[in-house]
């Protein structure tokens, strides 16, 4: 008989070297090799062997290490990303690659993926495309879409130019840190040891509850340091992003409005969390009737969330231009529709994470989040504290897409160090992650649309229902920005559009890219398609002939005199649109099978910026003695590139080459606040503040110097050399005076864009810019099963000028997958779906080639013209697909997902599929 | 206090001896232990059957075949097998990801009774036995009887599942497999069919079909096994694969996957599929 080994010390190879642990029974290798090992670069995003970011060698072959237990693999080879970088060539060329692709934007999901692709490329060092899928396919990955992944693993030639400057495609000026898998990320900055916190949360969507003895409690259980609830909240427990609204407690009082709300939080030792159960807490819950979609919502007699909002009515937003109705009446053609969509979650790879700690009386924040200084205004009001007192320091961020723009596990931190005076840390878990935070609002919306017999449009009446969930969160903003928006990038002289956000019980809905504007392209770039049809016109020269121009007025009545590029990006779509339509069909007349392909097209656009209202950047340089150029960049990079592309706008500004930079990411004690990052706006706004700030330190040195402003400066070790007409000068820094934060010379600038307010009927300037998109997308229905396979997108983006060819194609392909995955799989259903095999995102082998033309109309207000982009990569993608399937089947699915079950619903006729 | 123990014994009979001392919880690849919180807060004393290199392998046995417990997916997928062999080779390949082929156990898939078991349908359709061992006992049960419900296995206190064993197979029988997923990686099955067809002289003489996902337990079809025996390879094509008859044993269930009514068309289709392209394959000797 084996004696029990519990305890005992187990030996394995780590990396090439002998390590001796004494895990726990059950210990999970992910968390030995993590809390034990210190190898934080094996990253844990669902523990559940459902996402693969904790992909490690055993032995050679790839397992998820939450998976294994510790003890399993007693005497065996482990391989990490970490010890794979150090000795094994295979990964070193990885390494580059990866680089050279741009194949990891947060950089989350790369330990995964590289690892995976270390194992296949032993086995076979030149695979196919097929080959490279079923080795990757176990790691999700929600930020690329996967193509650069493909391509960096297959070692297809890179784009790079090397150009560190505007309009450079160079390497990510962050992406070593990823692919070496030592980016620091919520969970891999608190010491090992440091005490947790866990969340209390409602397991009802609306429940009332009672507490037991909490301090009994806490003192009878081991490991229990405190338990926190609303009584321990200084300040006021309230937060929310738009300060009118803010209606959100840290911890509810009395009831609890959605399942997954958390009511108390308990601080404990590591070995007491790992024992921990929810039902081991004294709280009793008394399950009250809810309210889960808008229709119950609207109800008379419906239980209300919030006063005064009567009738669970939290907003409308409203835009009117013209007489819709009038327009309708006389149309020669009039199409209507009902459309609705589900909640979309985010699902980042990396769960809302981070950790606290006191410095002083200061309490300092670790965490991952999209909104440092939104974040801290947040604490001042819920600690009662200044906000000398507080400091964020942000992580990496492993993707956020709107939903870390709201605080998670800010406040529970705060309160906990404050508390117990000790460092806390908390990671959510994959559930709680999806239970708590925001989603992408549920939509319900009606739309009519008309047009004459020219094909002109001719009248457009929206009417939305939002289901924003049980707090505002983001929600006003969706009903305001999608009036503003649902007309689409066309002419419409008489519109009408109102959206309202409506309370349930549902998790609170908010920022996700676009906030609402992807739902409602649905509704109306499907209408344009039947438009079209109807009208026997050509989808895309229907669009075409529709799409804005230049000094035409919005249905906001805002008159652009530049810089609109839709038209261009839908003729940029002529040849692949011609081509792939006869491809597709000269494809069906040759099936006696099941399949069908189909090409669908469908455009959008978006404003940069807050709506009409200020949204202002800093950004702050200064000069070192030693002849280093150091940049306060303050827009959180969450994978987009923000970190590459402000830094290629400021060096060309200066006239230093982008990567000699020395970055200083968004810590608020350090660096100043440059925004959200959010609405697309950091390479326009902060891009714009990055460039003022160049030019003005250029300024002060050349004014050093007495240079003119054609000098070419060079910075060397301790001085800065300007070249002017042959004629060079030299400005010794050693010599100049530091000041407070140990530079010779520093300059600091601020962009704020111009816009205007909006009247009551939607009428001003709400935005100084907006981008414009147009994608192609193919399909093949298997129309037996209703399966949908997206065979190639084809996507034209007005960028205005792409600072990062390379970076601009990865957003372009990232936001195509979301926009897959909203089109074709993903629902959240809460108490359903809460996990990432119950919700699925796309995996490697759903997203096809992407081919993206990059269109560049230059913008006045951007910085050398650039237009944001974030959010426009995701807008066409999902109603391109829907008008791919209609063009394939015949058939109009008008809601999302269009899951296998639903569209062969739909191909028999059966409406109520 | 509970016992926090974890027993890796290298030998099945420890693990039998370990077994009789009170309720342990086996570990075997631990891609349903570990999420289902078997290893979280008020887990049992843990038995891995990792370390016991007997319960690994898939080999000869006699007339027929024998699965190790501990066979890897990625064990079965990269062995050189017999056509029959097919359909579990598919369906190995379909199991979740290559991390989690690499760690999954046959009887694993088997032990968690999830009603989308991928390894189901196909071992069904191999006849395959479950060989159960415990201190001084052994006994085997057929698969279709060891599986009873949702969750729900024929393994008794202090017993462990130690092989699968496969009468001898139909000669020049094909397996197939056809799954259905709403994605190409890392999916449960909407439902997933498995076929292991022969054809002598031109007739269909084996046809065994399975299938998955659309009842408490995957099931075997033997009215559509009767109709197509007999069939004329050559006549397939216009089998009426839609008769409800043949999918009497089927309950589908609607859930966050698909529902009830599509899950039997699709079924009907799956199966079209996969004896079509069975029979093809037997075409190809």
């Amino acid at each position: 008989m084996t004696d029990p080994i519990s305890k005992v010390k187990l030996g394995f190879t780590l990396n090439g070297a002998a390590v001796e642990i004494a895990p726990e029974a059950g210990e999970r290798l992910s968390q030995s090799l993590r809390e034990r090992l210190g190898r934080r670069d094996v990253k844990i995003g669902c523990d559940a062997g459902d996402c693969g970011a904790c992909s490690v060698l055993i032995e050679g072959e790839n397992h998820c290490a939450c998976l294994v237990a510790a003890h399993q693999v007693q005497g065996l080879r482990v391989e990490t990303l970490a010890g794979l970088v150090e000795r094994e060539p295979i990964t070193q060329g990885l390494m580059e690659r990866f680089q050279d692709h741009g194949a990891a934007q947060c950089g989350i999901c790369t330990p995964g993926m590289m690892v995976s692709a270390t194992a296949l490329l032993r086995e076979e060092p030149a695979p196919s495309d097929t080959q490279i899928e079923d080795a990757l396919g176990g790691v999700l990955c929600r930020c690329t879409g996967y193509r650069k992944i493909i391509d960096a693993v297959a070692g297809r030639a890179p784009r790079l130019d090397g150009r560190a400057e505007v309009g450079g495609a160079i390497r990510r000026l962050d992406g070593l840190a990823k692919v070496r898998g030592e980016e620091r990320f919520g969970d891999d900055v608190a010491p090992q040891g440091t005490l947790e916190l866990v969340v209390i949360r409602s397991p009802h969507a609306r429940a009332g509850f009672e507490f037991g003895d909490l301090e009994a409690w806490a003192a009878a259980t081991p490991g229990v340091v405190t338990v926190l609830t609303a009584a321990d909240i200084p300040g006021e427990n309230c937060f929310g992003v738009i300060p009118p609204f803010a209606d959100q407690p840290v911890f509810a009082e009395g009831e609890a409005r959605f399942r997954g709300e958390a009511v108390a939080a308990v601080v404990l030792t590591p070995e007491a969390r790992r024992d921990f159960a929810q039902g081991d807490f004294p709280v009793t819950w008394q399950e009250r009737p809810a309210v889960m979609g808008v229709a119950e919502a609207r109800e008379e007699g419906a239980p209300q969330l919030h006063e005064g909002r009567a009738g669970n009515l939290m907003i409308t937003g409203f835009v009117a231009r013209g007489d819709a109705e009038a327009a309708l009446g006389r149309a020669e053609v009039v199409v209507e529709g009902r459309f609705e969509s589900g909640f979309v979650e985010h699902a980042y790879i990396e769960p809302e994470a981070g950790f606290a700690q006191m410095a002083g009386d200061k309490v300092e924040i670790h965490a991952c989040t999209q909104a440092p200084v939104m974040d801290l205004e947040a604490l001042e009001i819920i600690l009662g504290m200044d906000r000398s007192r507080i400091r964020i320091v942000p992580t990496g961020v492993g993707g956020g897409f709107g939903s870390k723009l709201d605080i998670s596990v800010q406040p529970f931190l705060a309160l906990a160090a404050l508390k117990t005076g000790q460092p806390v840390r908390i990671a959510y878990s994959r559930t709680e992650s999806m239970q708590s935070t925001t989603k992408r609002h549920p939509s319900q919306i009606h739309l009519r649309i008309g047009a004459d017999g020219e094909g002109r449009l001719c009248g457009f009446a929206f009417d939305g229902d939002f289901n924003t969930g049980a707090y505002a969160s983001w929600g006003p903003t969706v009903a305001n920005r999608v009036p503003v928006h649902a007309s689409g990038p066309y002419q419409l002289g008489d519109y009408r559009a109102e959206a309202r956000g409506i309370h349930t019980h549902c998790p609170p809905s908010g920022a996700f890219r676009g906030f609402g504007v992807p739902q409602a392209a649905i509704a109306q770039e499907s209408l344009f398609d039947e438009l079209a049809g109807k009208l026997g016109l050509d989808p895309l020269e229907f669009r075409i002939q529709n799409a804005l121009r230049d000094g035409v007025p919005t249905v906001c009545g805002q008159v652009f005199g530049q810089g609109v590029g839709i038209g261009a990006c839908l003729e940029a779509l002529r040849p692949a649109w011609a081509e792939l339509r006869a491809e597709a069909e000269a494809f069906n007349l040759d099936q006696a099978g099941p399949l069908r392909r189909g090409v669908g097209v469908a455009a959008g656009w978006y404003g940069c910026g807050n709506t009409s209202l200020p949204n202002p950047s800093t950004i702050r340089a200064g000069l070192r003695p030693d002849g280093q150029v150091v940049l306060h960049q303050g827009a959180m990079d969450i994978g987009q590139g923000a970190n590459t592309v402000i830094s290629q706008v400021f060096a060309s500004a200066l006239g230093l080459a982008a990567d000699r930079l020395v970055l200083i990411g968004a810590d608020t004690d350090v660096t100043p606040d440059a925004g959200k990052t959010s609405a697309s706006r950091q390479t326009f706004v902060s891009g714009n503040a990055a460039k003022l700030c160049g030019a003005a330190l250029r300024g002060e040195i050349l004014r050093a110097m007495n240079a003119g402003e054609g000098a070419v400066l060079r910075f060397e070790a301790g001085a800065v050399l300007a070249e002017e007409n042959g004629r060079q000068q030299r400005l010794d820094l050693a010599a100049l005076p530091m000041d407070d934060l140990g530079y010779v010379m520093r300059a600091e600038e601020t962009y704020d864009p111009p816009t205007k307010p909006l009247d009551e009927n939607g009428q001003g300037e709400p935005y100084a810019q907006f981008g414009y998109a147009a994608h192609l997308a193919m399909v093949e229905v298997d129309t037996r099963l209703g399966t949908v396979r997206a065979r190639k997108f084809v996507a034209a983006h007005d960028v205005g000028r792409a600072i990062n060819p390379m970076l601009v194609e990865g957003q372009i392909e990232g936001g195509i997958a979301q926009g897959l995955g909203m089109a074709l799989m993903e629902e959240y259903l809460p108490g359903r779906t809460e996990n990432l095999h119950d919700y699925l995102i796309p995996t490697i082998g759903d997203i096809p080639p992407v081919q993206s033309l990059i269109i560049e109309v230059p913008d006045a207000h951007g910085p050398y013209g650039a237009k944001g982009l974030g959010e426009h990569v995701l807008i066409p993608t999902a109603p391109a697909i829907l008008n791919a399937i209609a063009h394939a089947t015949g058939v109009r699915m008008r809601s999302v997902p269009v899951t296998p079950s639903k569209l062969a619903a739909a191909l028999k006729g059966d409406k109520n599929g | 206090m509970p016992d926090l123990s974890i027993l890796s014994p290298d030998r099945l009979e420890d693990a039998l001896l370990a077994l009789q001392g009170g309720t342990m919880d086996i570990l075997a690849g631990g891609t349903d232990f570990f999420p289902a919180g078997r290893a979280g807060p008020g887990r049992k004393p843990i038995l891995d059957l990792s370390q016991i290199a007997a319960l690994r392998g898939i080999a000869r046995d006699g007339a027929g075949w024998r699965i190790g417990a501990m066979t890897r997916w990625s064990d079965i997928w990269r062995m050189d097998l017999p056509p029959a062999f097919a359909g579990l080779q598919a369906a190995a390949r379909e199991v979740g990801s290559i991390q989690i082929q690499n760690s999954g156990t046959v009887a694993g898939n088997i032990c968690n009774a999830s009603p989308a078991a991928d390894g189901m349908p196909p071992l069904l359709t191999l006849e395959a036995e479950v060989e159960i061992a415990a201190q001084g006992a052994r006994r085997r049960v057929p698969l279709q009887e060891f599986v009873t419900g949702v969750r729900k296995i024929d393994l008794r206190p202090g017993e462990i599942v130690t092989a699968l064993h496969l009468p001898e197979l139909p000669e020049g029988a094909v397996g197939r497999f056809e799954k259905l997923g709403s994605r190409r990686y890392l999916v449960i099955s909407i439902s997933m069919v498995s076929a292991l067809i022969g054809v002598t002289e031109g007739r269909i003489s084996t046809a065994r079909v399975a299938v998955g996902a659309a009842s408490p337990v995957a099931q075997r079809l033997p009215a559509l096994e009767a109709a197509l025996t007999g069939v004329a390879a050559a006549d397939l094509a216009t089998f009426a694969f839609d008769d409800p008859a043949f999918y009497q044993p089927l309950s589908p269930i609607d859930d966050v996957r698909g529902s009830g009514a599509y899950r039997r068309e699709a079924v009907a289709e799956l199966c079209r599929r996969a004896i079509l392209s069975a029979c093809e394959g037997c075409g190809d000797d």
